[in-house]
């Protein structure tokens, strides 16, 4: 399948550092990707070249096969959710959502209006249509960002942490409701964040990015089983580093007695456990002062500080990275 | 540069190029001309005028006009620090206290230059409110003299220093002046050595934004000092007007441009900051 | 020190304030000496039977509206355009023109235009007066604009930039309308000092263009008349109260203030 958008060894630098390094990429149509990366990594400057606030040092930009490099924001099809919203504060939420198509003079009036309503229908927002952005709450002005930009169906939406505004619990039925969204419209996303966990459960493909270069794309469950590098497995989830192998607490077992020698295990000291609600983290340290933190299920814990275990996993949950890591 | 940009600022360019620099350019011409049979100018070209702004007879006019500056201008900031320093150490009425001192300052200077002659006066508030209290028996000459002028320059200009003396004053971190009591400096010993030390920009920037415009007063001397306290503004004003001598006239307000130009220098990036 | 500051500052805002104060009583005063003798709005009907002040009235305010008007428009776009990019030869130009005695700037201004109408055939009037008023107005303007838009979110440009918006479309949908405040402040500022202006209006102005300040400053020379002490009553008040709501429309604005 042909890529919606593709970065070509896209590189900006600034007069003290590099933010985004050789950067190369294709997004499929109607994909959900996902950037991700700690802050200052470059996910929000490679958003903003896409975007066009800003102008590449080199490298390029295609949207569907066509070069959009030089071309200025408003001649690119492409639209952001902002993580302020940037929603206009003088304008109704219809005349938020209604400002592209005015701007674009592609319709007339009544489509205007008309498409304007649909927008508003898909996000669930019919009725607030002539409030003012300071009169909705916050959930709803996400809302009324995501029509604005995708009453232009565009041919990407860009969205720049746009959920990291909103509290924790609406945040999590947000993400739900992005990811049914973006199902319906069938326009391809571009997702920057820095929250691993909604990259992971939202993306079809992401990318983890680290000091301004792309550490390693492929699909959540890909990334999280195999990651390339260090960083990528410690960015997206606990690792145990045990004799230079790492494991992830939820594949580590602890038991009292030894597992036998078909598996590679280690004597250690229960040091405490973490409640966590719906699982027990099991903290364990072993001879050589390592710590080891094993994932159990609530009802299958029944360590105690001091006590001597064994910690053990299957080879095949294994992390390996190249040696030049 | 964008096309938009060049629409933006070619008005403004235009009327600063045509209203502000050629005026000034005129003025540079004609201060090398000679004063015209009635009035303006005519050639040959000369240096004369020049000559003239050093006679003895101009640099009493000159040097009182520097002194009554610099007087103004210290009051200014013996006045404004207390002010600018109780203004922000206020806790809740900040902006509106520092509006208060402003809010005059954006009102008609003619009519508060005024106000203080109603009460100066022979016949004002202060002399007949004595006269009928019998504690004098002729008008005090409380107007038309120096200090008359110095009095409405510092009235017109505090706001100039309390406003840049605040600003920095504002920064400043109120627990430095508690740790000075704390080491046993008195109050006027951590004034000397804390605040002001700590404020030295904002008291340079506000004593030029006072001195320059007392320099180049013109109708605080003009209305308050009568026709004794004469300043540089008045000379100029002059010189243009009924002694029509503008060769001369232009060659004083250059002088009073280039000591303009070296103070806006002088305050540089600050000053850029200030717009 | 800390101890007599309070009291300090009260004598401070006495000094501010009771000139005014003071001359806004006697306005009332029933008699033209400097002694109370009972109340009377005499004065203030005096005012507006006057006819030559009414005249200066009309002209200060044709003037005072004209510069304002053309002051805030050019004002405003060199503003703006200076926050996107700083130029430092305009800006340097503009704090120059501020820090220019008025004297001076007023008989450059004189010589300026007695030069010009050698070539055309013109004399001093209303018109030179509003040229004169645009030149000192205009730094007032790109002041409080440039204040304005200093927190001003430039993400909103960025939204529209992204939706379509060129970059005057920008300005016009985006920009203006939520700095609006600042610009009507800015006019507020501009119409003010260009109302109160005596020094370079004086020297500019033609024979039929005589404003207020230039009325008052001739009584004003005259001797203490109690009609400038009700004239001058009400322009402190008008524009006192002008400035209040500029003030009040400056905090307003810039975007900010209106996201929760």
């Amino acid at each position: 399948m042909e890529s919606v958008l593709e970065l070509r060894d896209l590189t900006k630098h600034y007069p003290t550092h590099q933010a985004v390094n050789c950067i190369s990429l294709c997004i499929k149509p109607g994909e959900f990707f996902s950037l991700v990366g700690p802050s200052g990594c470059g996910k929000t400057t490679t958003l903003r070249l896409i975007a066009g606030f800003e102008a590449p040092t080199s490298g390029e930009i295609l949207l569907n096969g066509n070069s959009v490099t030089s071309l200025p924001p408003y001649r690119r099809d492409v639209n952001t959710v902002f993580q302020s919203y940037a929603l206009f504060p003088h304008l109704t939420v219809v005349q938020n959502v209604a400002f592209g198509l005015e701007r674009r003079r592609r319709e007339s009036k009544i489509e205007i209006r008309e498409k304007v309503k649909r927008a508003l229908a898909l996000v669930q927002l019919s009725g607030k249509e002539s409030r003012l952005p300071s009169q909705i709450s916050g959930g709803e002005r996400q809302r009324v960002a995501l029509a604005r930009s995708l009453v232009l169906e565009p041919q990407v939406l860009l969205l720049d942490e746009p959920l990291s505004a909103l509290d924790p619990k609406l945040r999590k039925q947000m993400r739900g409701e992005l990811k049914s969204l973006q199902r319906r419209v069938g326009i391809a996303f571009l997702f920057v964040t820095h929250d691993q966990e909604e990259a992971l459960s939202l993306s079809d493909r992401m990318a983890v990015m680290n000091g301004g270069r792309l550490e390693q794309i492929g699909a959540p469950r890909e990334l999280y089983q195999q990651p390339k590098s260090r960083f990528a497995a410690e960015f997206l989830g606990e690792v145990n580093w045990i004799n230079g192998t790492g494991v992830r607490p939820e594949a580590t077992r602890i038991s009292s007695n030894s597992p036998g020698d078909s598996v590679s295990s280690f004597t250690a000291v229960v040091e405490g456990s973490t409640f966590l609600g719906d699982c027990v983290h099991v903290q364990t340290r072993l001879p050589d002062g390592a710590q080891c933190t094993a994932e159990l299920r609530r009802q299958e814990c029944p360590f105690r500080t001091g006590d001597p275990v064994y910690v053990w996993w299957h080879a095949s949950d294994e992390l390996h990275f190249p040696i030049n890591d | 540069m964008s096309r938009l940009r060049i629409a933006f600022l070619t008005p403004t360019a235009a009327v600063m190029g045509l209203l502000f620099f050629a005026p000034l350019l005129i003025v540079f011409a004609y201060s090398f001309l000679t004063r015209g049979a009635y009035g303006g100018v005519m050639r040959p070209w000369t240096l004369e005028a020049y000559d003239r702004v050093f006679d003895p007879l101009y640099g009493h006019i000159l040097w009182r006009s520097l002194w009554i500056a610099a007087v103004s201008t210290f009051l200014c900031l013996a006045l404004g620090l207390p002010l600018a320093l109780y203004i922000a150490r206020s806790a809740s009425y900040k902006t509106l206290l520092l509006n208060l001192v402003m809010l005059p300052f954006w009102t008609s200077f003619l009519i508060r230059t005024y106000a203080w002659m109603f009460l100066l006066r022979d016949t004002g508030l202060i002399n007949t409110a004595l006269e009928s209290l019998h504690l004098i028996r002729a008008p005090f000459p409380l107007l038309f003299n120096s200090g008359a002028v110095i009095l409405g320059l510092v009235y017109g200009y505090l706001p100039f220093m309390v406003l840049p003396l605040y600003a920095t004053l504002e920064k400043l971190d109120p627990s430095l002046l508690d740790a000075a009591a704390d080491l046993g400096a008195s109050p006027g010993i951590s004034l000397w050595r804390v605040i002001i030390p700590l404020s030295k920009s904002g008291m340079i920037a506000g004593c030029l934004l006072v001195f320059i415009p007392c320099l180049g007063a013109f109708l605080t001397p003009d209305l308050m000092g009568g026709g004794k306290t004469v300043m540089i503004g008045n000379l100029v004003q002059n010189q243009f007007t009924t002694a029509r001598d503008w060769p001369f006239g232009a060659a004083i307000s250059l002088w009073l441009m280039v000591l303009v130009l070296f103070v806006t220098a002088f305050l540089g990036r600050k000053g850029e900051e200030l717009i | 020190m800390k101890r007599f500051l309070p009291e300090y500052a009260a004598a401070a805002y006495l000094f501010l304030y009771s000139p005014l104060v003071v001359l806004g009583i006697f306005s009332f005063n029933s008699s033209k000496v400097a002694i109370w003798r009972g109340f009377t709005w005499d004065w203030y009907i005096r005012v507006f039977q006057n006819s030559a002040l009414l005249d200066a009235t009309l002209n200060s305010l044709i003037i005072a509206c004209a510069a304002t008007l053309v002051s805030t428009i050019i004002g405003t776009l060199a503003g703006y355009a200076l926050w996107k990019k700083r130029s430092p030869i305009l800006t340097n130009s503009l704090y120059l023109s501020l820090m220019t005695p008025e004297i001076v700037a007023g008989v450059s201004l004189l010589a300026f235009f007695e030069w010009l109408f050698r070539f055309l055939h013109v004399q001093l009037g209303m018109h030179t007066v509003i040229l004169a008023h645009v030149s000192f107005c205009l730094v007032y303007v790109v002041i409080v604009i440039l204040a304005r838009l200093r927190t001003f979110d430039s993400s909103f440009e960025e939204a529209a930039l992204d939706l379509g918006a060129t970059e005057w479309q920008v300005f016009r949908y985006v920009t203006v309308p939520m700095l609006l405040p600042g610009i009507i402040a800015a006019a507020l500022l501009c119409f003010t000092v260009s109302f109160d202006d005596y020094v370079i209006t004086s020297l500019v102005a033609g024979v039929n263009s005589e404003t207020l300040p230039m009325v008052i400053y001739a009584m004003a020379r005259k001797g203490v008349s109690p009609e400038v002490n009700a004239l001058s009553v009400m322009i402190t008040v008008g524009l006192g109260v002008l400035i209040l709501l500029a003030g009040r429309l400056e905090q307003r604005s810039g975007g900010k203030a209106r996201r929760p």
